[in-house]
């Protein structure tokens, strides 16, 4: 084993396409779970993505095409959802696990006949100048755009939820739903608008393993990421920028992970491959015992059902 | 117009007709699903839900294979449905099964070829403590620093399924398999072994635990106050919390409940069944038996009745496999459909549709 092999800034550049798809999912349940929606399906939406995104990219030969078909995907399958627990006040916890069982077996059966196909190129996006720096060039600068735009998506959804009136209601939606119908903000539309937003992101997280990142379609490529863009957003406190600190912590352990194996240090696979859940349970951990005095940050009518009494 | 009005009292009637009304639901959607993919509608729901009872040619087969496969998700999914009605939610009990039958393989194989008739009781014990201790990880971090119970059971998943993966390639490998990755066959070795009891009916004595364990839940829920207690703690954390117990204790019961019998479940399963702990053991009983709670309202009764229906799904999806070369996926969208049906017709059980007058 050698670890001058590794090379860091290529490393960090990983890191960030690794982080990507966690943070785009995640911004999505976080814009939910601030309008009072707890969405446990961010694994099945990401895996439609993935499925979607996939076949849009290959029989149209154009994976832009896909990366938007990813979303559109993903956006699809949370209406259903979103029915289900706006309209139907079904239980939001089961509805979710329903939504990620049911998205596994969607994706498997539509992605069957293209496994092991190889998806059109990605064009990276290098940013002019900026891409000759050395060494920092390579690290942040000649990703592509799906990279940025989840940068500039965080900086957005922040300004939303923090200046925006819009934010301001969809916020006072998820705190108290009684309160915020009665001076006549409409909780269900908001809800089921932020549902469908999160559903797109987590397509279009779900579109970029399946067309970038990996890339390639195999059945349950998403491996968990879903359930880890939940815990993400428990962790980040429901803030944008502390989203994109996990994700990137996280992105880190999974390739140093993938790096070591690599380089066949003396670890076991099987144990490597253990470190990213670990290390997302240990951040939990870590995160709660931070705020044991209340749930600093999770809206008030997080996870419950909004039934007009008047 | 209409609007909703919680129903005060509880309808039986509804309660019941809910995932009846589901399952047909499921069937003429699940037909439409078929029909898009290609295969006869009619001829693959009759695959599913009557060929493996009735069929000539399959029944001889399938019937056993019911059984088999209803045992676990019976016992999972009455493990499961005391949190869900307290609202504590374990859905990492597919982790805990693959813990509970490598506790139980590690502990009759660390004594090959020894024979006792000890050996098979202490490995289900050993079954149990390995999905408990799996499950009191989610538990203790909730108690004691409010971590989200259900995003460390699922982490602790894909924990199991590599430490499953350790297993049958390193620790637990066959010395005389040729290399080959997978334990010894525990169906070779009597001692360890969990054999059909009746020839030719699938009967082991994970059946007749998970029949017994259906009796056991019905009493503690309606007859017991600590079934009591978890409805109460359900419905209404505040009103149990005058009861002057901590609602930690019920977090750490549902879960060590739960954890414990998929553990057996998958001990059971390894020493009869599935014979020996391979790369590929798990094959989503603890995410089915989920549905399963469900389907059966959190009730024990109905509990063993959506065991015989999912298992009769499993049996009847493989069946299609086989014949009508529909894909191993398609069934799985089936359940998840069957769990949105289900879902959403509570809004009819929890309210009233009144119709208004404009």
């Amino acid at each position: 084993m050698d670890f001058s092999e590794i090379n860091i800034p290529i490393l960090i550049a990983s890191l960030i396409v690794t982080a990507t798809p966690l943070i785009l999912a995640a911004l999505g349940e976080l814009i939910a779970e601030k309008s009072g929606v707890l969405n446990l399906g961010v694994e099945g939406m990401m895996i439609i993505g993935a499925v979607s995104g996939f076949i849009i990219g290959v029989e149209t030969g154009s994976a832009l095409l896909g990366i938007i078909g990813s979303a559109v995907g993903g956006a699809l399958l949370s209406f259903l959802f979103a029915f289900i627990v706006l309209v139907m006040k079904a239980n939001q916890v089961a509805s979710g696990l329903a939504l990620t069982i049911f998205g596994l077996g969607i994706a498997a059966l539509l992605g069957h006949p293209y496994t092991g196909i190889a998806p059109p190129q990605f064009q990276s996006f290098s940013l002019p100048l900026l891409e000759d720096i050395p060494i920092i060039g390579v690290m942040f600068f000649q990703h592509d755009f799906v990279v940025y735009f989840s940068i500039l998506a965080s900086i957005a959804t922040w300004y939303f939820l923090k200046y925006s009136r819009r934010g301001l209601v969809l916020r006072s939606i998820g705190e108290n739903h009684d309160v915020a119908h009665s001076l006549g903000y409409k909780v269900i539309a908001t809800r089921f608008a932020s549902i469908l937003f999160g559903g797109a992101l987590a397509g279009l997280g779900g579109g970029y393993l399946s067309l970038v990142r990996v890339p390639q379609w195999t059945e349950g490529m998403t491996a968990g990421a879903g359930w880890i863009a939940l815990a993400l957003v428990v962790f980040s406190g429901w803030h944008p920028f502390r989203l994109i600190l996990g994700a990137y912590i996280f992105g880190g352990i999974t390739i140093l992970q993938l790096n070591l194996q690599a380089i066949g240090v003396n670890i076991n696979i099987a144990i490597l491959s253990m470190a990213p859940y670990l290390a997302t349970i240990i951040a939990l951990v870590i995160i709660s015992v931070s705020r044991i005095q209340g749930n600093k940050g999770a809206p008030g009518s997080l996870g419950v059902s909004f039934v007009k009494v008047t | 117009m209409f609007k909703l009005e919680p129903r005060v009292e509880f309808s039986p009637m509804i309660s019941f007709l809910g995932p009846l009304f589901s399952i047909v639901l499921t069937m003429i959607f699940g037909g439409i699903l078929f029909f898009s993919l290609g295969v006869d509608p009619v001829a693959a729901i009759k695959m599913i839900f009557w060929d493996p009872l009735m069929s000539e040619t399959f029944a001889e087969y399938s019937r056993p294979q019911i059984l088999i496969k209803a045992a676990p998700l019976i016992l999972i999914a009455l493990g499961l449905s005391l949190g869900f009605k307290a609202n504590i939610w374990n859905i990492g009990a597919e982790g805990q099964y693959i813990m509970g039958a490598i506790f139980g393989a590690t502990f009759a194989l660390s004594l090959y070829p020894s024979e006792s008739v000890f050996i098979f009781p202490v490995m289900i014990i050993a079954g149990i403590i390995g999905g408990g201790i799996w499950a009191m990880i989610p538990a203790m971090l909730k108690v004691k620093f409010k971590v989200n119970e259900i995003l460390v059971s699922l982490m602790l998943v894909y924990v199991a399924e590599q430490i499953l993966a350790l297993a049958s390639l390193g620790f637990l490998r066959n010395p005389d398999g040729a290399g080959f990755p997978g334990s010894r066959n525990l169906n070779d070795y009597p001692s360890a072994s969990n054999l059909e009891l009746i020839n030719g009916t699938g009967i082991h004595l994970g059946v007749l635990i998970s029949l017994l364990m259906v009796i056991f839940f019905y009493i503690l829920l309606f007859r017991h106050s600590l079934g009591f207690k978890i409805k109460l703690i359900g419905h209404s954390p505040k009103a149990y919390a005058f009861s002057g117990d901590s609602p930690n204790k019920m977090v750490v019961i549902c879960l060590l409940v739960s954890g414990g019998l998929a553990g057996v479940a998958g001990l059971f399963e390894v020493a009869g069944p599935a014979g020996q702990i391979t790369i590929d053991f798990n094959v989503g009983y603890g995410f089915t038996a989920i549905i399963v709670a469900f389907l059966g309202r959190l009730n024990p009764i109905g509990i063993f009745l959506a065991g015989i229906i999912m298992a009769l799904t499993y049996v009847g999806g493989e069946l299609t496999q086989f014949m009508l070369n529909l894909p191993a996926a398609a069934i799985q969208v089936f359940q998840g459909m069957l769990l949105f049906f289900l879902l959403s017709f509570d809004l009819f059980v929890n309210y009233k549709l009144k119709f208004l007058k404009d």
